[in-house]
C-alpha cells in the first residue's frame, strides 16, 4: 500500500479507538482492552479488505465478518459507524436500555453485523458454516472471523478448525488476537493455548504470524490468505491489549471495565494527540 | 391391532428429507457421525453433495448449520436428542434461537424407547430445554404420516424448529393425505369424561386406552398434540371445559414438557385437575424398549389405570 493509504488507515484506526472509548464510557461498561488491541485489523478489514456496501448491509454477495470474540463489540460498532453503517454519534448509547447497540453483537438490530455472537467459540463455527455455504452455492464471497486468544481455550474452536480444513474452506480466514491477556490474567498462566501457530498448522491451516498493529504486515497476510487454495487461512496477530491508551495497555483489568470521567478524559486526550500527530 | 404397519419416526425423517430434497435445492442436511441411526443416510444416498458430516462435534454442527442458513440454505441439523438438545443446548439457544435463524433440528432417539443403550442416551429433557428458548417451535409427531408432514411443515415455515423422532417402530394410524398444521392439536376421539392429551408414541397408546375406557363406560376424549410449542391453547381449554379432567401423556420427564405446558395454560386460563403421565423425575436404564415403556408406565394399561382412578371408577 502507498504511504498515504497507510497513513489514512492509521488515522481511521485512531478514530476507531476513540469510538471504543466513547462507547464504553457512555455505557459505563463494556470491553475496551480487546477492542483496542484489534483496532488495526477491524480497520483493515472494513476499509481495505472486505467487499461490503454500507448502503446495502444485507447485500447477498458481500464478504462476511463474524466477531467470534463478541465482547469486543465496541471495536466492531466503532468501525461499522466509522465506515458509515450507522451514525458515529450513536456510539455513546452502547448498552443503554433503549439503544440498538446491544452489549454483544446483534445481527437483527445493528446494520452491518453479520452474526449475533457473544458466547465464545460459536462465531468461528458459524463462519465455517457460512464459508461452506458459499462454496456449496458457488459464491465467491469470503468469510472472516476474529477470535480472542483466550477464546481458543473453548473446545468448539478446534471442532470448527477441523471442519474448516476437512471441507478445504480456502474462502475462510480466521484471525486470532493474541494480546496475551484474559479476564483472570495472562493466558499462559490461566490455561495456556500455546503454541498457537503450531496448533493451527497441525489442524490443517495455512498460518501467518504478524504484528497486529502493523498495516503492512496485515496486508501481506490478507493477500496471502486470498491466494491460498485448498485450505483455510489463519492470521495470528501479536498485539497489545488496550493499545494506544497508556494506562490500559497490557493490563488485564481493562478487559471488561469502562473508564471513569478522569480516565475517559485522559484516554481521549491521548488519542486526540495521536490523531493530531497522524494528521499533521 | 397387531396387523398395523409399524414405522419408526426416525425412518420417516430420513424419507421425508429425501422427498423434500428432490423438490428443494436449498435443503441441506448436517449430521454428526450418526447418519445411519438418524436416517439422514437415506438423504445422503440420494443427495451426497448436500449432506455434510460434521463428525462427532455437535456444538460445531449446530453453529455450522446456522452459518449455512444465513446464506439462504435450509439446513436440517441431525443427531440424537440427547446431543442435539442437550450437549448443544447453548449453541441452539445463542446461535439459532437468539438471532431466530431458519435452522431445523432433527433429533432422533428421543425418550426411553432408545432402549438398551440406557440412561446416557435416553433424553427425556429435550422438550423442556427447547420449549424454554424464545421463538423455538417444538414438535414431536406420533407416527410415520405425521412425522413426514411435520418435516415438510418445518421446511415450509421460516424460523427455528426442533423436531423429535423415535427409534422404536410405532403403529401408523394417520391416513396418507393427513393435513398437518404446526400449532394445531388433533381430536382423535371425542369424549366427555376425561381429556387425554398425548404426543409421540404415547398418542397411539392413548387411542387404545380410549377404546378400553369406553368398554368400561368412561368416555375419553383423545387428543394428539404433536406441537408442544406453540401449544394449541384453544383446544386444550375447550377439552378441559368439556371434560373437566385432563391427562397428559408424553415420553419425556413430567418436568417441563407437554404436561407442564398444558398445566401452565389451564392454571391461568381454565383451572382444571390434571394428571401428568411421563417419566417421573428419574433416569431410565437399559432394557428392551417395550419393556421399559411398560415399566415406566408409558403405555395403554397405565393410561387406563390413571383415567379410571381419576374418574372415580
Amino acid at each position: 500500500m502507498t504511504s498515504s493509504e497507510k497513513k489514512q488507515l492509521q488515522i481511521t484506526a485512531c478514530k476507531v479507538r476513540m469510538g471504543v472509548i466513547e462507547s464504553t464510557y457512555g455505557a459505563k461498561a463494556g470491553h475496551p482492552g480487546g477492542s483496542l488491541s484489534a483496532a488495526e485489523v477491524y480497520t483493515y478489514l472494513y476499509f481495505k479488505e472486505m467487499n461490503i456496501d454500507p448502503k446495502n448491509p444485507k447485500w447477498e454477495d458481500r464478504d462476511r465478518f463474524v466477531l467470534s470474540k463478541g465482547h469486543t463489540t465496541p471495536g466492531l460498532y466503532s468501525v461499522l459507524a466509522n465506515r458509515g453503517f450507522f451514525p458515529v454519534e450513536d456510539l455513546p448509547t452502547f448498552r443503554h436500555i433503549d439503544s440498538y447497540l446491544q452489549g454483544h453483537p446483534n445481527m437483527n438490530m445493528v446494520p452491518g453485523v453479520d452474526m449475533s455472537t457473544g458466547s465464545l467459540g460459536q462465531g468461528v463455527s458459524v463462519a465455517t458454516g457460512m464459508a461452506l455455504a458459499a462454496k456449496h452455492t458457488g459464491k465467491t464471497n469470503r468469510v472472516y472471523s476474529l477470535l480472542g486468544d483466550g477464546e481458543i481455550q473453548e473446545g468448539q474452536v478446534w471442532e470448527a478448525c477441523m471442519a474448516a480444513a476437512h471441507y478445504k474452506l480456502d474462502n475462510l480466514c480466521i484471525i486470532i488476537d493474541n494480546n496475551g491477556l484474559q479476564i483472570d490474567g495472562n493466558i499462559a498462566d490461566v490455561m495456556s493455548p500455546y503454541p498457537i501457530v503450531d496448533k493451527l498448522v497441525a489442524f490443517g491451516f495455512e498460518v501467518a504470524a504478524v504484528d497486529g498493529h502493523n498495516f503492512d504486515e496485515l496486508e501481506d497476510a490478507f493477500n496471502k490468505a486470498r491466494e491460498t487454495k485448498g485450505k483455510p487461512f489463519a492470521i495470528v496477530m501479536n498485539t497489545i491489549k488496550g493499545k494506544d491508551v497508556s494506562f490500559m495497555e497490557n493490563d488485564a483489568g481493562w478487559h471488561g471495565k469502562a473508564p471513569n470521567d478522569a480516565e475517559y478524559a485522559q484516554a481521549m486526550s491521548e488519542l486526540k494527540a495521536k490523531l493530531a500527530e497522524l494528521e499533521a | 391391532m397387531a396387523d398395523m404397519i409399524k414405522i419408526a419416526t426416525r425412518d420417516s425423517y430420513g424419507n421425508a428429507l429425501k422427498e423434500l430434497g428432490a423438490e428443494f435445492d436449498n435443503l441441506v442436511v448436517l449430521d454428526a457421525d450418526l447418519a445411519g441411526a438418524t436416517k439422514t443416510g437415506t438423504f445422503k444416498k440420494a443427495f451426497p453433495d448436500r449432506h455434510f458430516d460434521c463428525g462427532i462435534a455437535e456444538a460445531n454442527m449446530i453453529c455450522m448449520a446456522t452459518g449455512m442458513s444465513t446464506a439462504g440454505l435450509v439446513p436440517f441439523a441431525s443427531s440424537f436428542a440427547m446431543f442435539a438438545a442437550g450437549r448443544a443446548f447453548e449453541q441452539v439457544r445463542n446461535s439459532i434461537g437468539y438471532p431466530h435463524l431458519n435452522v431445523k433440528i432433527g433429533a432422533t432417539h428421543g425418550g426411553i424407547s432408545v432402549g438398551e443403550d440406557g440412561a446416557s442416551h435416553q433424553c427425556c429433557e429435550d422438550f423442556s430445554l427447547m420449549r424454554a428458548i424464545p421463538g423455538m417451535t417444538v414438535i414431536c409427531p406420533a407416527d410415520d404420516v405425521e412425522a413426514k408432514a411435520a418435516v415438510r411443515a418445518a421446511y415450509e415455515m421460516n424460523g427455528p424448529v426442533y423436531l423429535r423422532f423415535g427409534r422404536l417402530a410405532v403403529p401408523v394410524f394417520h391416513k396418507e393425505g393427513f393435513k398437518f398444521e404446526i400449532g394445531k392439536g388433533e381430536i382423535l376421539r371425542d369424549g366427555t369424561d376425561v381429556a387425554i392429551i398425548a404426543n409421540g408414541l404415547l398418542t397411539y397408546e392413548a387411542i387404545e386406552a380410549g377404546e378400553k375406557l369406553a368398554e368400561m363406560g368412561i368416555n375419553a376424549m383423545i387428543i394428539n398434540m404433536a406441537t408442544i410449542k406453540p401449544l394449541d391453547e384453544e383446544l386444550v381449554i375447550a377439552a378441559a371445559k368439556k371434560c373437566g379432567k385432563v391427562i397428559t401423556c408424553e415420553e419425556h420427564s413430567i418436568i417441563g414438557g407437554l404436561g407442564e405446558a398444558v398445566c401452565g395454560v389451564l392454571s391461568e386460563k381454565c383451572p382444571t385437575a390434571v394428571k401428568r403421565i411421563g417419566v417421573n423425575d428419574e433416569f431410565g436404564h437399559s432394557g428392551p424398549a417395550k419393556d421399559l415403556l411398560k415399566q415406566f408406565g408409558l403405555c395403554c394399561d397405565h393410561i387406563v389405570e390413571v383415567a379410571k382412578e381419576f374418574c372415580g371408577k
